[in-house]
């Protein structure tokens, strides 16, 4: 059954894949004469292979939760993978909507990316401690993932309207900012592929360490040390010595995989620059040419305005309860609480800001980017770096 | 007050910018937008109105939206600040909070503190930002739903016409036959849920009018939930208090006026076993470890019977037995008891045995309860042990006397004098675990370390929280106002006979995209052209 599980979940991700050429396809068919066209045969084709994609990865969820006997949002790994399938999801709703292909060359990238980041966490099925033996698991965490989906359709489509009308003859703060969201992108499948080549390679280096308590301990790198523990003795014979040491209250092992992503994606965004000699954005540009950039900032305003109650309803209310009867309070100021209120409060300025003037379009679209941001921060920051109760103890 | 008489025959507030009932341009700044403000319908909001008096000015400042989007926007900010640093009440007490930061995070962790953003969230600055957004939404839900609701309920059918060509969605249209393609447009409003009503052959059609009214309930649910945060601290309402019982024991439990009463019978802990659970876990259990999954006291409850005297040892009666997990609390009369904290092995007795030094011959055994020591044990046949004093928790003091550090038995120490027939006065020994000590010269007796016995200690917090049902309450209320003003919209349709010519104007509160589509398929096929959009046109290539 885990076995199986772990192949559905694999060929949801190769379908993913394979759909965004459809819909890439989709783009170049669309003639130039107007919004009311039918939808052209690659973007049915796209459609179509995204949805049994999606059908597969529900597949894999159903039989995990089979094989674990609990529904698989117990660590980072189900977690950020379930975060992946409800973005799809969200999308096939919203495409039925609003008819735009283009949503899928935008999102579905940015789903195979969560979904390829997830499975660089440990991907065993792990038992439930006591905190977790709860039906509120999968009742919270899935309306809660769900919210968040349908909230980052509206940075894809925030996106769109960014790549649209950012005017790329100019070089000034709209179009680094724009760069900028381009790199991060581009640095999460730098991460991707940085980790995978060295597990591949089985590369392992271990180091004796003094920690913040000033006791020894002993901690295992997977890529090369370009900075090191605090007083860090290397142990394994013939790997990487590393450059700078860290001091005790930095987690140089976070820290190296972090240097290693930026510098991956540095590499491959400096590579993309100097073959198409423009911007990224600008390299898209095209792309986006036929879409009307009203409609998406529609699609874009939907989005928050449906994923918000969701949101609401399954992070902080249904969160809320299980607090009271898992930790005895609804509410305590736990980091993990804290930033799904600062969501929920970011999302409640950006609908009051819609309605006065002048927060429409770009500024509204800015606005959908550091929302996604802000959710982003949420599941790998605060999991990974500030991880208080809720930490999944990712590492 | 000036009330403004329309021409129409209405009589609007003062501050009307719309005509409620027609919908004419009554403030002449109005008339040079070639689009109207329409977001309260032109109504006269107080804020708008009056700005003379202090209150006026007051009344302004929380009404506003930007006001409201700031207060949201600092109170984000300032408790995103509390999340860099751990808060107060989750770090390890083994240092007082004003070492503990500096120690840990250095000159970051000192400015923190002293910043005081340690306790953040419990600050009077943080509490007056909740408050003022309490109070703005109050206020600004007060300034907009009065007129807002006065103007829709008095809207009339006929539209002015000034109102009809500066709607979003508008136009103008010559038909041979006005009354047949009404009729078809009727039917199909109809079809779509579309209220309609109609004035001298003119056409109103509306629907998801309630969900203008999305956002004041919402803001009701705020408030309400606010409220009930604000009651926890009306003495009563909220208890929080903490119970450490050991196996076997039976304690009052705290903040019931000693009602109730609880008896720990067995404190459990189970961790995944790769024998027993499911092979699938066996990876991960490999990978990290010990596993816990389960813990666990099995309690019986009691409550007290009749009135008893302070000291005066009270009759109890079973109320149930219960299996307190964590995520399984017990509960009983507004009070719910929460598995939270154990301490495994306490020391609870300890055996010893008074033997002989040289001939390793014993003469009786001994145990002693750490908790409720017995000083005095008789052996027969002249053996006799007394215990003379008891630290629980041993130290040396500074002056290098013994003392005990507290009263749990962390480490037990005794000294003893040691009756025999061939001492009638006693030996004294000091024994503490892995040590003794003769004070008064080599004693021929000793006692021998015997054994140890330990119990389990559970910790269960106790909680009441009466504010809970408003808070849910308040939780609901605000659920449904956000699922009505987001999953429906409040879509208008005009429609007005002008001199032979037929005129169309759409109005909504949100999601223009929608109401343009809906509307292309009410106009299809009649003869008539859905109005169009005089925002957008000129934005699309
Ligand atoms: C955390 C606090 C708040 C939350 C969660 C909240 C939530 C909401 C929501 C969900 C809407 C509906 C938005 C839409 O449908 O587009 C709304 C509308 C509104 N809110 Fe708030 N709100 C909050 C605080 C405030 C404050 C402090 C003010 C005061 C200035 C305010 C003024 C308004 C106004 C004027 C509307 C629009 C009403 C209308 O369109 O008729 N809100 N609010």
């Amino acid at each position: 059954m885990a076995q199986l599980s772990s192949n559905l979940l694999y060929t949801a991700f190769v379908l993913y894949l394979v759909s965004i050429v459809f819909f890439s396809g989709a783009i170049k068919a669309k003639s130039a004469d107007g919004t009311k066209i039918a939808p052209s045969r690659s973007a049915k084709i796209g459609i179509l292979i995204t949805i049994i994609g999606f059908i597969a990865q529900v597949g894999y969820f159903i039989t995990r939760w089979i094989a674990a006997g609990h529904a698989p949002v117990s660590n980072l790994f189900e977690f950020t993978t379930f975060f992946g399938m409800a973005l799809v999801g969200a999308f096939i709703v919203i495409y039925f909507i609003y008819q735009t292909p283009l949503l899928g060359l935008f999102t579905l990238p940015i789903a195979v990316l969560i979904i390829a980041y997830a499975s660089m966490f440990p991907r065993e099925i792990s038992p439930l401690i006591p905190a977790l033996q709860s039906d509120w698991l999968h009742i919270h965490v899935t309306t809660a993932a769900l919210g968040q989906a349908v909230l980052s359709i509206s940075f894809a489509a925030a996106l769109i309207y960014l790549v649209k009308v950012i005017d790329q003859t100019k070089s000034d703060k709209k179009t680094f900012w724009l760069e900028v969201i381009m790199y991060t992108l581009i640095s999460t499948l730098g991460f991707i592929i940085v980790s995978t080549a060295f597990s591949m390679a089985n590369y392992e280096s271990t180091f004796n360490y003094i920690d913040k308590n000033n006791a020894e301990d002993q901690i295992e790198f997977a890529m090369p040390a370009i900075v090191g523990p605090n007083e860090g003795e290397l142990q394994s014979e013939g790997s990487f010595q590393p450059l700078i040491e860290m001091p005790a209250i930095i987690n140089a092992k976070k820290l190296n995989t972090l240097i290693w992503s930026l510098g991956s994606g540095l590499l491959l965004y400096g590579l993309l620059r100097l073959i198409f000699r423009k911007r990224v954005s600008a390299m898209l540009q095209p792309l986006v040419k036929n879409i009307s950039a009203d409609l998406v900032d529609e699609i874009s305003y939907r989005s928050v305005l449906i994923g918000f109650p969701i949101f609401t309803l399954g992070a902080l209310i249904f969160a809320m309860i299980w607090a009271q009867i898992a930790w005895t309070r609804f509410w305590g100021w736990d980091p993990k609480e804290v930033w799904a209120l600062i969501t929920f409060l970011f999302y409640a300025a950006f609908l009051h800001l819609r309605l006065s003037k002048g927060w429409h379009g770009e500024r509204s679209a800015w606005l959908a980017v550091i929302g996604f941001a802000i959710m982003m921060f949420n599941l790998i920051a605060v999991n990974l770096v500030i991880a208080g109760l809720h930490s999944y103890a990712g590492s | 007050m000036n009330e403004v008489k329309c021409e129409c025959g209405h009589v609007n507030p003062h501050g009307t910018i719309l005509c409620e009932s027609c919908g004419r341009i009554l403030d002449d700044k109005e008339k040079d937008k070639q689009l109207l403000d329409m977001r309260y319908e032109g109504s006269a909001r107080r804020s708008q109105t009056y700005n003379k008096t202090i209150i006026d000015k007051i009344w302004n400042f929380f009404s506003s939206v930007k006001v409201g989007v700031w207060l949201i926007v600092l109170t984000l900010g300032a408790s995103a600040l509390g999340t860099i640093l751990p808060q107060e009440m989750y770090i390890p007490p083994v240092m007082p909070a004003s070492e503990y930061y500096e120690d840990q995070y250095g000159w970051v962790g000192k400015l923190y503190y002293e910043l005081g953003l340690h306790n953040m969230y419990g600050s009077w600055w943080y509490l007056i930002l909740i408050a003022s957004i309490g109070v703005s939404l109050v206020i600004c839900s007060l300034d907009r739903v009065v007129p807002l609701y006065r103007a829709l309920k008095t809207q009339r059918v006929s539209r002015h016409e000034g109102y009809l060509k500066r709607q979003r969605l508008f136009g103008i249209s010559d038909t041979a036959d006005a009354d047949m393609d009404l009729e078809k447009i009727k039917q199909k409003l109809k079809a779509k849920r579309y209220n309609i009503r109609e004035e001298n052959g003119n056409l109103l059609a509306e629907k998801g009018r309630f969900s203008r009214w999305g956002p004041y309930v919402n803001h009701v649910g705020l408030i309400i939930f606010l409220v009930g945060g604000m009651l926890r601290f009306v003495p009563g309402m909220y208890v929080d208090q903490i119970l450490w019982v050991r196996e076997g024991e039976t304690k009052v439990i705290p903040g019931t006026d000693g009602q109730y009463y609880l008896t720990n019978n067995d404190f459990i802990l189970e961790i995944y076993d790769k024998e027993t659970d499911d092979e699938v876990f066996d990876a991960a259990i490999d990978r990290v470890g010990t596993v816990v999954k389960n813990y666990q006291t099995n309690a019986t409850l009691y409550q007290k019977k009749g009135n008893t005297i302070p000291g005066e040892k009270p009759e109890l009666e079973k109320i149930k037995d219960k299996e307190i997990r964590v995520n399984e609390p017990l509960k009983i009369d507004g009070f719910a008891l929460y598995q939270v904290d154990y301490k495994r092995d306490e020391l609870n007795k300890m055996l010893f045995r008074l033997e002989n030094k040289q001939t390793k011959e014993s003469y009786g055994n001994i145990t002693i309860d750490l908790f409720d020591p017995q000083t005095e044990f008789d052996l027969g046949n002249g053996y006799y042990v007394e215990v003379m004093s008891y630290f629980p928790d041993f130290e040396f003091d500074g002056e290098g006397d013994p003392t005990t550090k507290s009263r749990i038995p962390n480490n037990p120490a005794f000294v003893f004098n040691m009756v025999t027939p061939e001492n009638p006065d006693g030996e004294v020994s000091f024994v503490a675990i892995q040590q003794t000590i003769e004070p008064l010269g080599d004693n021929e007796y000793k006692m021998a370390f015997n054994g140890v016995e330990t119990k389990d200690v559970s910790a269960l917090t106790v909680r009441k929280d009466l504010t809970l049902w408003i808070i849910s309450l308040g939780g609901a209320i605000f659920m449904i106002g956000v699922i009505q003003g987001a999953y429906w919209n409040h879509r208008r349709l005009w429609i007005r006979k002008m001199d032979g010519q037929i005129w169309t104007a759409g109005h909504t509160n949100k999601n223009w995209h929608g109401l343009k589509r809906e509307l292309e398929s009410v106009f299809d096929e009649t003869g008539l052209p859905a109005p169009k959009d005089q925002l957008s046109e000129d934005k699309k290539e």
